[in-house]
């Protein structure tokens, strides 16, 4: 019964042994989750682990081969409809029609969720004014930036007052003042009470957002827990450098491998070295440079940072988090490559 | 797990709505994606390019360009031959659309979100259906308007005229559920336009639509002579200008039903796997 709270009630989130397949490609091959009511779970992974399969089976787009999942204490096989009733869900893209206003996407799904008019039509001028809209709500969709699109597909996953929210990488391809203001939105959604699955590649998002999270790799979870409890397992804080002297690339590893947590890692190709240090930061960043400085070796990008999920993968897996497709090609149209979101990341950090 | 069987069970969670307030639910949902697509084809202008100014020209193509070189025995010379055929292709043409817009919807995941939502399933499908009929009901009028003005008469009456129409719509949604079909099946807009051109221009072309089919080569004339283009444009011009109605008519018939029966399963089961 470890899965009941103190009041005996159930999680809003159960998944138990989910496996699905297309054809040879084992997109998930047994997966446990358990979301309590009014929590944030972070599904972190790399394209292809397994994240937006499972997001599509918890919101009745796809069955499962094995294993089973409830929404709110339905099935999600046998009680879709329920479950349908129960959830909201903002895609990869935003799913919105860009000829129609943002006024009037908001009233046609408000008459989907089989609202009267008059209560599509106040719906969507209360989601507009929430999401910041209201100066843009009789404007095409299309004349929208990416981050205004966004903000109305998510105003438009919540307009039947969904009790569990499901954000399939809500702030892919955005830039970071658009992925900042999404992160303020959704912050305020989970304030007034509703469960969230968000599925992201970034670390830096799930430990901003996410109460809890899991690492998804294969289709497998390789890991779950708190944002911290999973930095502690990469080794904290990571030092990193480039040597332009390839040539010297032993003498760097030497000269740095005392001052952190576990062995550095070093790329032959470009040069990059990089090393853990755990929760020392400043300290063995100031080490690392007097070490390096005795040894004569010239480096350059000297820097701390937080660990990405690139370390998260390697510390985890002990593979890096590869861009891999999506199984049989099924991945719809991303905004931005793998490159672009890397960038994103540093800066937004 | 006993938790979950009395959540099941309780008599207060929300049940299944009732037969009659699903089938009210799918009526509104359809009428409300109907809307939806009918304020999306007003708001664009390459949609109306395809289906109106396209067929317009077609006509003034071939009144004035390729009409004089081609010799027709019907009353009223060419221009009569031609606007039933020209219909015919034009209704046909306008699935286009509906094969577009299906595979634009899929891609950007709007399907996904419809397919969440507690909305009635078959609303989507049925309401680019009808959509798409209103739409191509309103191409064949304008057809009908501008072939008056080039010379095209109804030779043989109103309600056979209108009877005309109706086939002609009746074919274009036969065609729209191959092409709501190929939309969803193949999912890729550029695909899906580059595809929709591969078979709807042979079968439009290779027909009786635009030339008598006794002027083209022999292998040809077997395929043109049996093809429901063929047939439908036989039995438009019969109810346009006169002549034997029935020897085309129950062939076009066989043909549509076929179309439905085969097309419209697949393009739904097309939609529920569609991801």
């Amino acid at each position: 019964m470890s899965q009941y709270n103190e009041v005996g009630e159930q999680p809003a989130i159960i998944v138990e042994g989910l496996t699905k397949s297309f054809g040879e490609v084992h997109a998930l091959r047994g997966i446990d989750l358990s979301v309590p009511h009014g929590t944030v779970l972070g599904v972190l992974g790399p394209n292809g682990a397994g994240k937006t399969t499972a997001v599509r089976i918890l919101t009745t787009l796809l069955e499962p081969d094995g294993g089973r999942a409830l929404v709110e204490g339905y099935d999600v096989v046998h009680q879709a409809a329920a479950v349908r009733r129960s959830i909201g869900l903002a895609g990869q893209s935003a799913a919105i029609q860009e000829e129609l206003t943002g006024r009037e996407n908001l009233e046609i799904i408000g008459r989907l969720y089989h609202l009267k008019w008059p209560q599509a039509r106040s719906r969507a001028i209360e989601l507009l004014e929430q999401f910041g809209l209201s100066d843009a709500a009789d404007r095409t969709a299309k004349t929208y930036s990416g981050g205004m699109q966004r903000r109305l597909d998510l105003a438009a996953s919540l307009v039947g007052q969904p009790k569990v929210l499901f954000l399939d990488e809500p702030t892919t391809g955005l830039d970071p003042r658009s992925r900042l203001g999404m992160w303020e939105i959704i912050r305020s959604l989970v304030a007034d009470g509703t469960t969230l699955l968000l599925t992201t590649q970034y670390l830096d998002e799930a430990d901003e957002l996410a109460d809890e999270i899991v690492v998804i790799d294969h289709g497998l979870v390789i890991a779950a827990g708190t944002s911290e409890e999973l930095k502690g397992r990469v080794g904290g804080d990571v030092i990193e450098f480039t040597v332009p002297d390839r040539s010297r690339i032993g003498d760097a590893v030497a000269a740095i491998g005392a001052i952190g947590e576990g062995d550095p890692h070093a790329d032959k190709e470009t040069g990059v070295v990089g090393i853990g240090v755990g929760g020392r930061g400043s300290d063995a960043l100031i080490d690392a440079v007097r070490s390096l400085d005795a040894t004569g070796v010239e480096v350059h990008g000297l820097a701390l940072r937080r660990p990405s999920l690139d370390d998260v993968f390697l510390a985890l897996t002990g593979h890096a988090a590869e861009e891999e497709d999506q199984p049989a090609g099924r991945r719809r149209g991303r905004r931005g490559g793998r490159a672009a979101s890397k960038d994103m990341e540093r800066t937004a950090s | 797990m006993t938790a979950v069987a009395e959540r099941v069970a309780t008599p207060g969670a929300p049940g299944e709505p009732s037969r009659r307030v699903r089938f009210g639910w799918a009526v509104t949902d359809t009428l409300t994606i109907t809307r939806r697509n009918l304020l999306v084809w007003i708001r664009v202008p390459a949609y109306l390019v395809f289906t109106v100014i396209q067929p317009v020209i077609f006509v003034l193509l071939f009144r004035y360009v390729f009409g004089g070189a081609i010799p027709v025995h019907t009353v009223g010379g060419y221009v009569n031959y031609l606007i039933p055929g020209i219909i015919a292709q034009t209704a046909a043409f306008a699935t286009f659309g509906t094969a577009i817009a299906l595979a634009q919807e899929l891609k950007k995941g709007v399907i996904d979100r419809l397919k969440s939502m507690p909305m009635a399933r078959s609303a989507v499908l049925a309401g680019r259906l009808v959509a798409d009929t209103l739409r191509m009901i309103v191409t064949i009028l304008i057809i009908v308007a501008v072939g008056y003005a080039v010379g095209f008469r109804f030779d043989n009456g109103f309600v056979p005229a209108v009877a005309m129409i109706v086939l002609a719509t009746v074919f274009g949604v036969a065609i729209c559920c191959i092409s709501a079909y190929t939309g969803l099946a193949i999912g890729d807009e550029e695909s899906v336009q580059a595809f929709g051109l591969i078979w709807l221009f042979p079968l439009t072309f290779l027909s009786s639509a635009f030339v008598p089919i006794s002027t083209m080569p022999g292998w040809l004339q077997a395929f043109a002579n049996n093809q429901p283009v063929t047939y439908v444009v036989d039995t438009m011009r019969a109810l346009a200008l006169g002549g034997p109605v029935w020897p085309s008519l129950w062939k076009s018939l066989i043909w549509l039903v076929a179309i439905f029966v085969v097309f419209l399963p697949l393009a739904v089961r097309a939609y529920r796997r569609a991801s």
